[in-house]
């Protein structure tokens, strides 16, 4: 398929990154496949996935520093293989490894980066430099050969050189990678405050923690596809439209069987000693595998109406259950990932045994996933390219 | 095998060059070997030895030699050269003579092995370099153009050699003068042939090289590899460019302004096509499967 054959072009004023059925192979390895994504204006977009899945691949295509042998590409509006010089001239980039020359200081280095965006040399430029680097903390630390800085160091002088053109997007990969957990957190406070003055912010990173709390939007890439696109709170609630409250108690054998109360929706058993059940639903124990099945930690339980819990909790009491943990439990963007991905190879062996094999339920990592409702906006597999856009979540 | 920066046509083919980056990528790519002592160090060594310690040396010991033997046979060998050379040969004795021929004649291909094989040490490691050490990802994200970012390292490569190449002639003229010269009725060196080799056709040779080595510089994994091609690459044009100096050198002005001429037009052509072998693909590391 050659180029823009079968997209017409894309001028979207509310995106500041579209991507539209991009492909991008290496040799015979493929590492974008058919690629959609869209990242609004002024957000913070994390790209989630594994070693492989085509997070720097895609933002390599975004900037123009690989053209994308189909598809596409569209940065506000430009395309990076025609205007490539005024994609890149608004784009900030920190790639996994801080991409910083050793031997020349911190200021030569920025200086060089001044003069490669096309800021020129000058008292302002000079001033430019000092601000920036004053913001990152390294401003002492300036006229020292990088050589001598420590990683973290590194990626702060790699952050202000990304931000001193003062682009409109930002584009980091892994920028918390080899720091200290510390470190981290300062850097991931610093990607925040910069998405302030309106800046868009595309970020990688194989890290759940990073990305919560810091996504807008999470894109969740598997061998080059998007699986998954969205606001991670309208993700979650696609895939867990339930209420859901986790319980224990120090008669645990006693919550195997919860599904006869009223108002409970579903029940999926939490905790070691429950991995092998593959294939386990949720049902009353029966004899020969009672011990395995028993919970060790409590079970999740999905209410149909929130509202049900006083009613249950006290029912369970007077069914002799003693409650040790009543806990409404948010799902977190690491159980949406893992839903996420658990959901893709599910379809993948699906589609291998045309729909023979059980799926089975929960278990392997605590969360269950419950039968995919149609998520709001989503698509299915094989239907029209899914676009990600702002308040609009994809499901492929 | 697909190209993997994709379709060609959305390759821009206009030479689109902004001096101030360009200038930018060499300065720093210069500030970066200038820091490097374990680099630059070793080459002033190297060009010591050419224009300086070996001229020293053997000027020295012919001019105050008092073997008279050895002398005749220096001298038997001028009449090898051309006659044209042989009639230039100025002195009143045979060890000024000597001096004299060895002087302009002999130590010619000095002038072309010490900048091709400073350039080539430069040029090998300054794309594969960047790819090694990752800042090629940087400048792929850059908006500078390959273009850019070609000439930016061509410069960057041609200084350091043809700079030890000026100063190292400086101090050869300097030598020569001083010990050759008062036999051989006063300063006369640079001769006009020397002046076409360094201004002439040194520099055609030592950017025919590196459009060569830059090349390669794109193409290879790594930075040990670039040496090694390079070296097998440099190596035939090293022989090429030693007999064309000497043969600048022999003969008369002609021959040294026209194969200059020659080696400037085939020098333009080799980098023009050498500008397009730099991808940005290339300095990531992700194009022809590196």
């Amino acid at each position: 398929m050659s180029i823009d054959e079968s997209h017409p072009p894309t001028r979207d004023a509310a995106s500041a990154v579209v991507l539209r059925g991009v492909d991008q192979s290496f040799g015979d390895n493929p590492a974008l496949v058919q690629l959609d994504l869209t990242v609004p204006r002024g957000s913070i977009t994390v790209l989630l996935g594994p070693n492989g899945a085509g997070k720097t691949t895609a933002t390599r295509v975004i900037t123009g520093a690989i053209e994308a042998q189909a598809g596409e590409v569209r940065v506000f509006g430009l395309d990076p293989r025609v205007d490539g010089e005024a994609v890149r001239r608004r784009c900030g980039v920190v790639s996994a490894k801080p991409a910083l020359y050793d031997r020349l200081s911190g200021r030569a280095n920025l200086g060089y980066a001044a003069e490669l965006y096309g800021l020129g040399r000058s008292v302002e430029v000079d001033d430019r430099i000092s601000a920036a680097a004053h913001r990152f903390g390294i401003e002492s630390a300036l006229d020292n050969q990088v050589g001598s800085y420590s990683t973290g160091m590194k990626t702060r002088l790699a952050l202000a050189r990304s931000v001193l053109h003062e682009p409109d997007l930002l584009l980091f990969d892994e920028p918390t990678s080899g720091l200290d957990p510390e470190s981290s957190h300062a850097v991931l406070e610093m990607i925040h405050d910069m998405t302030h003055g309106g800046v868009t912010v595309i970020m990688c990173t194989h890290l759940l923690l990073e990305a919560e709390g810091l996504a807008e939007q999470v894109v969740v890439l598997e061998s080059g596809s998007a699986l998954a696109a969205g606001p991670p709170a309208e993700l979650i609630s696609s895939f867990w439209p339930d209420a859901v409250v986790r319980l224990d108690a120090a008669n645990p054998e006693r919550l195997g069987d919860l599904e006869r109360f009223a108002g409970v929706a579903g029940v999926e058993i939490v905790g070691t000693g429950m991995e092998q059940l593959a294939g386990f639903d949720g049902g009353t124990a029966s004899s020969g595998d009672e011990v395995a099945r028993l919970p060790r930690t409590g079970v999740d339980v999905s209410l149909s109406d929130p509202k049900v819990l006083p009613d249950l909790v006290a029912a369970l009491i007077a069914d002799g259950i003693r409650l040790t943990r009543v806990e409404p439990r948010i799902p977190s963007l690491e159980d949406l990932y893992f839903a996420i991905r658990r959901r893709h190879v599910g379809a993948l062996e699906r589609s291998e045994d045309g729909g023979r094999r059980l799926q089975p339920r929960g278990a392997t990592v605590g969360t269950k996933v419950p039968p995919p409702p149609p998520p709001p906006g989503g698509q299915t597999v094989g239907a029209a390219p899914g676009v990600a856009g702002s308040g609009e979540s994809t499901i492929v | 095998m697909s190209n993997p920066e994709g379709p060609s046509q959305h390759r821009s083919k206009k030479l689109e060059v902004k001096w101030s980056r360009t200038w930018a990528i060499a300065r720093t790519e210069l500030r970066q070997l200038i820091e490097a002592k374990d680099f630059w160090v070793p080459m002033m060594i190297l060009g010591s030895i050419f224009f300086i310690f070996i001229p020293l040396v053997l000027l020295f010991a012919i001019t105050r030699i008092s073997n008279v033997d050895a002398v005749q046979q220096i001298s038997e060998t001028i009449k090898i050269l051309p006659q044209a050379a042989q009639d230039s040969v100025q002195g009143t004795t045979d060890q000024a003579r000597a001096a004299y021929a060895i002087a302009v004649y002999l130590l010619a291909p000095v002038a072309v092995v010490v900048p091709l094989t400073i350039s080539t040490a430069v040029g090998a490691s300054t794309i594969v370099g960047e790819r090694e050490r990752g800042t090629g990802e940087f400048l792929a994200h850059s908006p500078a153009s390959v273009h850019e970012i070609y000439l930016g390292k061509l410069i960057a490569s041609i200084v350091p050699g043809y700079f030890t190449t000026i100063v190292g002639f400086g101090a050869y003229s300097l030598i020569v003068n001083l010990i050759v010269g008062p036999g051989s009725g006063g300063w006369f060196f640079p001769t006009n042939q020397w002046w076409i080799l360094m201004l002439w056709v040194v520099p055609p040779f030592v950017a025919l090289t590196l459009s060569l080595v830059l090349r390669l510089s794109a193409r290879v994994k790594s930075t040990a590899a670039a040496q090694q091609a390079s070296g097998l690459v440099t190596l035939p044009l090293i022989m090429i460019a030693y007999g064309v100096s000497t043969g600048s050198i022999y003969g008369s002005l002609w021959p040294g302004i026209i194969v200059g001429a020659l080696a400037w037009v085939i020098a333009f052509l080799t980098l023009w096509r050498g500008m397009r072998s730099i991808r940005r693909g290339r300095l990531i590391g992700v194009a022809d499967g590196l």
